[in-house]
């Protein structure tokens, strides 16, 4: 399992980089090369001081300054280029790397976007609207941190450790062995109390959320609380979420602040231990194993050795602070690939939707212009004909079975038929399928072939997009898109004019309130609408489909309740939007369901009762005790 | 404001004034190391062990003290922030739970979240930074500047002409840089805002086929955001390679004049283990400054969030129970007498005016109106869940003002609107009408309020869990939930707020045949949208604008032809084959 996880992590590290690459890969290899500028030059710091005091001052107390000017300048100068590199080589690679970050962010958003865009409504049902959020705000986040600090910094303590270990290695091989067991303890301690860190921080998390959620449940209910005078309780139960939330919190904050101190003291005994040992060996005059061969302990070199370890143990130390950044931005990258390797919705549609006119002899052909006459454009594969078949607008459900999980059906031999013009009612309480057979009409999912048919064509055949156009819906719960009231009308059809969606706002009967809103059509809407009542919200919706004029329509009727006036608004503007179109209608309220062609009622996911107002009423069934209100139908 | 926040702190006022103490130990000693290692490196000559071992020995106890205190500072800082945020968190919960209705409404419930997390979170945060880093941080520039000072002053004149170009580059950098990212971020929640729509809304967005015109708008949004964004960390990643100049700078000078000085005086003026010294003192004064730039930006963004946190803490509740309240509510009779009522004192629009009422203890009460019409409004005047502006309500021939807050809400249940049921059994909702209820009690209301059909037959009966929000339950079965609740209190005024406006209309006239016949005494007040449910009601108000249009029994208002025969004859007329 560990394991596993471990895979996992270097799996996303390894396609992030390569993600990066793909885009960015020639800016990417210039930032490497600046990196290994940067970090040489903040490596080579350490070695100069060595080389000025052994090259120019302790000739220089006895030779005197005019002696060694030369060499005093010489080590001045390169140093001076040497540090320009540095520094423009690090404004270069955090000037780049600051255009790579947000563009990778922004092409990581784009993947995502236009991957959700067209995945499966089963996607959107199965996964929490929060989580799929969270990818694109704590997640692209996280991977910023990752992409923008983590990985250069990583990359450049890793390169200078590098090189100051062969650097060492040429100095002394001995004490090279006491730095590498100090920098092995100093990986093991980190890696435990980053360990605890992370344990304590993800407890933290989870209490945390459980304390958010109290407190979201207690805001929403606080009127509730104050009519019942439960203040008290909930603040007893308020305390203990806090406490909770508190001890663990300590824990974890405990531990992250304490990994610094700790690091920067293994440190300091390091120093001293390589100070005493250094020391012996010059004492004894021990024989010291380097690169360049057996030789004599100086004491430039210890003092030389002494600088970089302490320069190493910065290094660990500000590297150390970056692995949970680093953990936590490999999870979201996972989570963003994951949305991004998510499959589409399959289309294998054929059939498309067409502009046609009527020719002399009562057949179709295409145009490319607007005609308002449609029609089905069907290219046979067997013989490579192509045929033309009007829009009417004649549905037909034969025996359908449907499960969202294939063990569990919530839909037995549904047969109908809707001829174009007709009204078509479903009728039933909660989850007895009335949703889920309009869910199948417009292909939110899909089932095998030849049950649904489309004037005549199975729908499986019909291109989704083409499908869906010449389906119209108003949906139970209503959205709105940040905009003009008038943009979100012309949702419905893009190239409506402005006097198209004035139009359909009063065919809507939505005209009346735009009209007196501050700024009429052109008010802006946000937060779904937020400003607007319930009902006005609906009326908008209904005026959206009358732009699109399709000829079937699915009106999904709202359960909440709204106040009598607006309710007759709302009615009258679906009645307006039903005329002359094939329509099926979930229905809340029986009154509008009485002049249906046919009335279904469902439950349980079968059509127990079927016919018209009066035959139903005549049958004494369901149908009646719904009427007269001894049934709920919610 | 800021001591609004800090007097949250109370118990953890002991951690909080330890972790500086302990810091500024941590500093001296961190500030002493180099300086003892720079005695052991001019120790060092090969000759002789013992100044190696002396200082090493030193330097080791340096190490451990400096380890101790470092841990101690870390404990103490963790227990004082996160102490700190639970004591804002109680607080903020404490004072909500004091707020009447129109602070409620004034702040919403969403930004009361908002306020009890995120802003917690950033001041908690912040709060740790300043007793760590903020005092660390300058300790170390001081004592670093002082050290090199006394090994010798010219040269840590180098670095005191650096500090002020570093500081100002740095601080200008951050003020330049944090109104644009203040501006820009509006963009960021604008983009993050149009996914939650697409989200939300997918099922529009394909059946209108608009997945490409949502692609385009995003990745136009996207796009923005990215310029933007780079635009501004472009600037914030100058601070980088600045600083490796100043530090690359004064390495240069201190080591050009540092050399010359050791060389013509001989090394009597500077010593080579000083000089590298001055160098690693140099470093540190340098990242002092770049920390201090942090902790700048740090705790300017956390100000706005301590600000909204203080606001809730220094808010006083508009409305407060009397002192030596009427505790015993005499019957349920109720007056309203000339009252006028608006929601602010800002706004110039009244939600009620002129109103005078008399309901007579026991009676049944109907109201009906349009949305917005101040139905809901009158009758949250009488547990006073607002004040009156002008005029008087009474309860029980008494000012509702002069009642104990507690006893009056006791007495007059109110069954809202927008109702909520908490996470936790139902037996566990039913009983915040009465904590001591016993199950008998429980099972007699549920059967008045026509809910024990459906609760016994659940599997777990009246232990059944209902999710936070009551998703479990349908819309009729929470009503009637709700409505058991409130008689659990055996309240002298019952108000139905559309409390059965999911449940159907045979429940429904059940439930209201059920308090009259075993609450004779208790006044009920029933608002309504169907007709169905107000006809029998010993007096029916009709509701517009703020003002009663019409008032009187059934029979009364059908004569008058008027909006309640209106709404009547549009409910009945499609149900005319009853």
């Amino acid at each position: 399992m560990e394991q596993l996880r471990h895979k996992k992590k270097a799996g996303n590290l390894l396609r992030l980089l390569q993600y990066l690459f793909s885009h960015y890969g020639k800016r990417l290899t210039l930032v490497a090369v600046c990196i290994v500028i940067s970090a040489s030059a903040s490596v080579v710091q350490t070695v100069f001081l060595q080389r000025l005091i052994d090259e120019c001052i302790t000739p220089g107390l006895t030779a005197g300054l005019p002696a060694v000017w030369d060499s005093l300048v010489s080590i001045i100068l390169t140093m001076i280029v040497l540090y320009l590199c540095g520094v423009t080589a690090s404004f270069t690679y955090t000037r780049i790397m600051a255009g790579v970050t947000q563009g990778t962010l922004r092409n990581l958003r784009n993947d995502m976007f236009d991957r959700m865009e067209t995945l499966p409504i089963r996607y959107f049902d199965t996964h929490a609207h929060g989580d799929i959020m969270s990818t694109y705000t704590n997640d692209t986040d996280a991977i910023r941190q990752l992409i923008g600090q983590s990985l250069p910094m990583i990359t450049q303590s890793f390169l200078t450790v590098t090189v100051m270990f062969f650097m060492m290695l040429y100095f002394s091989i001995w004490l090279t062995l006491v730095v590498c067991c100090f920098a092995a303890l100093m990986l093991l301690v980190s890696r435990k109390f980053a360990g605890a860190s992370s344990k304590y921080m993800m407890a933290q998390q989870k209490s945390l959320a459980a304390e958010e959620g109290f407190i979201e449940e207690m805001m929403e209910g606080q009127k509730v609380i104050k009519v019942f005078c439960h203040e008290e309780e909930s603040k007893k139960d308020f305390c203990r979420f806090n406490e909770e939330l508190f001890s663990v919190g300590e824990k974890a904050h405990r531990y992250g602040n304490s990994l610094m101190p700790i690091l920067n003291n293994m440190g300091n005994v390091m120093y001293v231990v390589l100070a005493v040992t250094g020391g012996l060996l010059v004492y004894f005059g021990a024989p010291n194993l380097s690169l360049t061969g057996w030789d004599l302990v100086s004491i430039g070199i210890i003092i030389s050795f002494l600088n970089m370890a302490r320069q190493l143990s910065q290094t660990i130390g500000q590297a150390s602070m970056q692995v949970s950044l680093i953990a936590m931005g490999l999870a979201g990258a996972g989570r963003v690939f994951d949305l991004i390797d998510q499959v589409p919705e399959e289309d294998h549609g054929y059939v498309t939707l067409v502009n046609a006119k009527r020719n002399a002899d009562g057949t179709l052909s295409e145009t490319d212009h607007p005609t308002g006459l449609w029609a089905w454009k069907h290219p046979h594969q067997a013989d490579g004909t192509v045929t033309y078949t009007e829009l009417k607008g004649d549905i037909k459900l034969e025996h359908v079975d449907f499960g969202y999980n294939p063990d569990k059906l919530v839909l037995h031999d549904i047969s109908l038929y809707a001829k174009p013009g007709q009204k078509i009612a479903f009728v039933g309480s909660t989850g007895a399928g009335k949703t889920t057979i309009t869910n199948l009409i417009n292909r939110f999912y899909d089932i095998p072939d030849g049950k649904i048919r489309y004037d005549g064509i199975n729908i499986n055949k019909i291109r989704k997009p083409d499908l869906r156009r010449s389906l119209g819906v108003v949906l139970q719960d209503v959205n709105l898109f940040t905009g003009t009231v008038l943009d979100n009308i012309r949702y419905g059809r893009l190239d409506a004019t402005d006097e198209e969606c004035i139009a359909a706002a009063k065919l809507a009967n939505a005209d009346d309130f735009i009209t007196r809103l501050p700024d009429g059509y052109n008010t802006m809407l946000t937060g779904n609408g937020a400003s607007l009542s319930q009902g006005q919200r609906q009326l908008i919706s209904i005026a959206r489909a009358a732009v699109a004029d399709p000829p079937v329509m699915i009106l999904d009727e709202a359960t909440s309740s709204i106040d009598t006036r607006t309710e007759a608004l709302v009615q009258a503007g679906m009645d307006n939007l039903m005329e002359g179109r094939t329509v099926f209608v979930i229905a809340h309220r029986l009154s509008t369901v009485r002049n249906s062609k046919a009335i279904m009622v469902l439950d349980h996911g079968r059509i127990i009762e079927r016919g018209d107002h009066d035959s139903l009423i005549a049958e004494k069934g369901t149908y009646y005790q719904l009427y007269t209100g001894a049934f709920e139908l919610e | 404001m800021i001591r609004t926040i800090l007097k949250c702190v109370r118990q953890y006022k002991r951690a909080s004034l330890e972790t500086p103490a302990f810091v500024t130990m941590e500093v001296i000693l961190e500030c002493l190391i180099p300086l003892t290692m720079a005695r052991l490196i001019d120790g060092m000559n090969g000759t002789n062990m013992s100044p190696i071992l002396k200082y090493g020995s030193i330097l080791i106890v340096m190490a451990l003290c400096s380890l101790a205190f470092g841990a101690l500072s870390a404990r103490s800082a963790a227990t004082a922030a996160c102490g700190l945020a639970k004591n804002l968190r109680q607080d903020m919960f404490f004072k909500i739970q004091d707020f009447a209705f129109a602070d409620i409404d004034k702040f919403s419930s969403s930004s009361l979240v908002t306020r009890m997390t995120t802003d917690v979170t950033n001041v908690q945060n912040a709060y740790q930074m300043i007793i760590r880093v903020a005092v660390r941080t300058p300790l170390m520039l001081i004592f670093s500047v002082t050290m090199s000072m006394l090994i010798n002053p010219e040269m840590a004149c180098i670095f005191l002409a650096i500090i002020p170009f570093l500081g100002a580059a740095l601080i200008g950098i951050c003020l330049i840089v944090f109104p644009i990212f203040k501006r820009i971020f509006k963009k960021y929640d604008a983009m993050n805002n149009s996914v939650q729509e697409n989200v939300a809304g997918i099922r529009v967005v394909k059946s209108f086929v608009r997945e490409d015109f949502e692609m385009k708008k995003f990745s136009k949004a996207s796009g923005d955001v990215c310029r933007d964004f780079t635009g501004a960390e472009r600037i914030l990643a100058l601070n980088n390679p600045i600083m490796m100049f100043c530090i690359y700078l004064s390495m240069l000078l201190v080591s050009w004049f540092g050399a010359r000085l050791i060389i013509s005086s001989g090394g009597s003026s500077l010593s080579t283990g000083e000089l590298s010294s001055l160098i690693s003192y140099g470093v540190q004064i340098l990242t002092s400054m770049m920390m201090l730039s942090m902790v700048f930006v740090m705790t300017s963004m956390a100000a706005e969030s301590a600000a909204r946190i203080s606001e809730v803490l220094s808010h006083e509740s508009s409305l407060t129970s009397p002192e030596n309240g009427v505790t015993e509510v005499a019957d349920g009779s109720i007056e309203f007498d000339h009252v006028s009522f608006r929601y602010s004192s800002k706004n110039p629009k009244y939600a009620l005016a002129g109103i005078n009422l008399s309901i007579p203890s026991g009676s049944t009460i109907g109201i009906m109106g349009g949305t917005g019409s101040s139905k809901t409004t009158l009758i949250q005047l009488i547990s006073r869940l607002y004040d009156v502006s002008e005029g008087s309500v009474r309860v029980g021939g008494l000012d509702v003002r002069e009642y104990d807050l507690e006893s009056l809400r006791n007495a007059v249940a109110v069954v809202l609107q927008k109702n909520v049921l908490f996470a936790g059994t139902i037996r566990e909702n039913l009983r915040w009408g009465n904590k001591d209820a016993s199950d008998e009690e429980l099972v007699h209301v549920c059967r008045l309020a026509q809910a024990d059909e459906f609760i016994s037959q659940f599997p777990q009966k009246y232990d059944t869990r209902i999710e936070q929000g009551g998703t479990n339950v349908s819309g009729g079965q929470k009503q009637r939930l709700c409505i058991a609740r409130a008689l659990l209190k055996k309240p002298k005024i019952l108000i139905l707020d559309d409390s059965t406006s999911a449940v159907d209309t045979k429940t429904d006239s059940l439930i209201r045949q059920a308090l009259k016949d075993y609450l004779p005494d208790t006044t009920k007040i029933i608002i309504a949208q169907r007709v169905s449910s107000v006809q029998d009601a010993d007096q029916i108000l009709v509701m517009d604008g703020g003002r009663i249009a019409e008032q009187g029994t059934h029979q009364e208002l059908m004569e008058r032809n008027g909006i309640y025969r209106e709404v009547y004859d549009s409910q009945t007329k499609s149900k005319e084959v009853e």
